[in-house]
């Protein structure tokens, strides 16, 4: 397992180099003078000017700023936004708030995914099954604007039932019907998951055995079918952040979540570039270690991983 | 078999047919009780009792003629609009109302299709070409090759493709047009493809044939193309009917975020953008083109779904 995680960490070192260089090659193609366009109309001191290439590295090879881009992340040092405001500042008051949203968004999914696909891979092709892949294949096809926007105008305006924008300090009883639309898209890849998984579990032959030993469908279906058909949807729970990330910059701007997608949200439509690309930076870095844990999870539940090369 | 049987010995004086008798060219002429029989085939026979194709495939065809002679369905100009008109209901001729602008919101949905429906598709094609050359030479050449290509393929993996777009449509915010946002959403999503074919290819390379067309001296590249490529690209082609649907709906995201196309286009996202303020007093200028942006991606991902399951043997025994 040592030698195993020991591989793993090795191998996402050129990831995050090589993702972290990309991103900070597409600003510094940005056409334009940085600079310069922080005085709009008015003809800058060439002094001046100077001065400020020297103190933002501008004058110094490519390969030179971005080490000292590295190196600052390295010391928590994110960037500063539009507003002057450090970007870790704003990501330590905004993240309890997302991480609120998105630990009820992966509740929601993962229970009601895992039941109903566990229901529907059992009894395949019945009515339950049917009726769970249509809506399953029209979550996956809404954008989740979409299915925002419809949440909103049905379940908020029209019925009453939830706030449609979230309140100040964003309370639990709030974030629901923001986690629900959250959970949406990553729900119906987890139900397909988890049913086939579970079809597919539930005609190998040690389920037979342990049918033939006498022991109770009660038994047989949450300790040998559901527990061996989990893996896959373990594995899934990376690219699903991924999911969860745009999903959550899109939600929290609908319904005014004050959380870490929305000052993102907000950064893109005030056409905020280096606000963006930072915010960017710190989800990518983000997701980079969730797949990593993930994989390092994988590695647990499943042995026969760790040994493959 | 044994060669014991009495009047089957090998001495016998005709044991092999004079050629006169029996010309080689008759032995093509062997007839075979089987139906003919391949990957492809099966797959059609497969494809031609589910409703679902046949869903699917009009509706895209439907969506394909809209993009195309958009002024076959409405006869109504999108850009002739009525500010008095503003946010009202449907009116005779006007089946789904007016936008914000006045303008007729059937018409800009019409109009709107063959944006989405372009930007799909250069997506796809850029995402296949990508995917094919890094995922088919990374497959089969191995060694440091495939070293190379598969690291350079998880690096851009690692960044979700909308945020990738949004930084790289942030930066060329000047050049905002169809091919640019093509570019933008394609650059970072063809790695899940060329996985896909990587894996493919390492499969088919162990095959017999490949080893014979090595023994009969055909070039490896040639081995490739000819011989390796045909016979792994079916997972391809469902990743990207799939991956078609996906840059539809990357797409109506960035418009609907302001960093896709300009206002004076005209898109399904961009209608969005402009409706999500007004959702209260006029949702019809918002729900219908949501509408439209969903069917056409579920057209296209329930015929990735069903072209899967007919090339897949292992799916169509999980149904």
């Amino acid at each position: 397992m040592t030698g195993y995680i020991f591989r793993r960490l090795l191998q996402a070192i050129p990831v995050f180099l090589g993702t972290t260089f990309l991103i900070y090659f597409m600003v510094f193609a940005m056409p334009g003078d940085p600079i310069l366009a922080l005085f709009g109309d008015k003809t800058p001191n060439p002094a001046l000017l100077e001065q400020l290439r020297e103190q933002y590295h501008l004058n110094e090879p490519f390969i030179l700023q971005y080490w000292y881009y590295i190196s600052g992340i390295f010391q928590g040092d994110l960037g500063t936004s539009f507003s002057g405001q450090p970007v870790a500042d704003i990501l330590l008051k905004t993240f309890p708030v997302t991480l609120r949203l998105a630990v009820l968004a992966v509740l929601i999914e993962l229970i009601f995914g895992i039941a109903v696909g566990l229901v529907s891979g059992l009894r395949k092709g019945g009515i339950f099954d049917a009726t769970f892949l249509i809506i399953s294949l029209v979550l996956i096809s809404l954008p989740i604007f979409v299915i925002a926007f419809i949440a909103q105008f049905f379940l908020g305006i029209q019925l009453e039932l939830f706030r449609t924008t979230v309140g100040n300090g964003a309370p639990i009883q709030d974030l629901i019907l923001p986690a629900i639309v959250l959970a949406s898209i990553n729900f119906a890849i987890i139900v397909r998951l988890t049913r086939s998984s579970v079809i597919e579990t539930s005609s190998l032959d040690f389920v037979r055995t342990a049918y033939g030993k006498g022991l109770s469908r009660n038994r047989v279906v949450p300790v040998h079918i559901l527990r061996n058909s989990l893996i896959p949807v373990v594995t899934s729970l990376g690219a699903d952040f991924g999911v969860l990330i745009v999903g959550a910059t899109v939600t929290e701007g609908i319904f005014n979540v004050p959380g870490v997608g929305n000052t993102l949200y907000q950064a893109i439509i005030r056409q905020q570039g280096p606000t963006v690309v930072s915010f960017v930076t710190v989800m990518v870095i983000l997701y980079l270690i969730v797949n990593l844990l993930v994989d390092l999870l994988y590695g647990v539940l499943d042995p026969r991983i760790r040994y493959v090369k | 078999m044994s060669n014991n049987t009495p009047g089957k010995q090998p001495s016998m004086p005709h044991f092999v047919a004079p050629l006169e008798d029996a010309p080689l060219g008759a032995v093509d002429s062997v007839k075979v009780a089987e139906k003919k029989s391949n990957l492809w085939i099966d797959a059609w026979r497969d494809l031609r009792v589910r409703p679902m194709f046949y869903i699917s495939a009009v509706l895209i065809l439907l969506i394909v003629t809209v993009a195309l002679f958009p002024s076959l369905f409405t006869s109504i100009d999108p850009r002739e609009c009525i500010l008095k008109l503003s946010n009202s209901g449907p009116v005779a001729g006007h089946p789904l109302g007016f936008t914000k602008q006045g303008c007729d919101v059937f018409a800009r949905i019409v109009f709107g299709t063959s944006t989405s429906l372009s930007v799909g598709l250069i997506v796809t094609l850029l995402v296949a070409v990508l995917g094919i050359i890094f995922g088919a030479l990374a497959g089969f050449y191995g060694g440091w090759v495939d070293s190379i290509l598969s690291r350079a393929g998880d690096i851009f993996f690692s960044i979700p493709y909308i945020l990738a777009a949004v930084v790289i449509m942030s930066v060329l915010s000047q050049f905002r047009n169809v091919f640019v946002i093509s570019l933008a959403i394609g650059l970072f999503a063809w790695p899940s493809t060329a996985r896909i074919l990587r894996s493919e290819v390492l499969r088919v390379k162990q095959s017999d044939f490949v080893m014979a067309a090595t023994a009969l001296g055909l070039s490896k590249f040639r081995i490739l193309l000819r011989h390796v490529l045909p016979n792994s690209i079916a997972p391809v082609i469902v990743v990207t009917t799939i991956s078609l649907a996906g840059a539809i709906t990357a797409e109506a995201t960035l418009s609907f975020l302001g960093v896709g196309l300009p206002p004076t286009f005209m898109s399904w996202g961009n209608e969005i953008s402009t409706a999500q303020v007004d959702l209260r007093t006029a949702p019809q200028t918002l729900i219908y083109p949501s509408l439209a942006l969903s069917i056409t991606v579920l057209s296209f991902i329930m015929l990735g779904e069903v072209v899967r399951d007919a090339l897949d043997p292992k799916a169509r025994a999980l149904r």
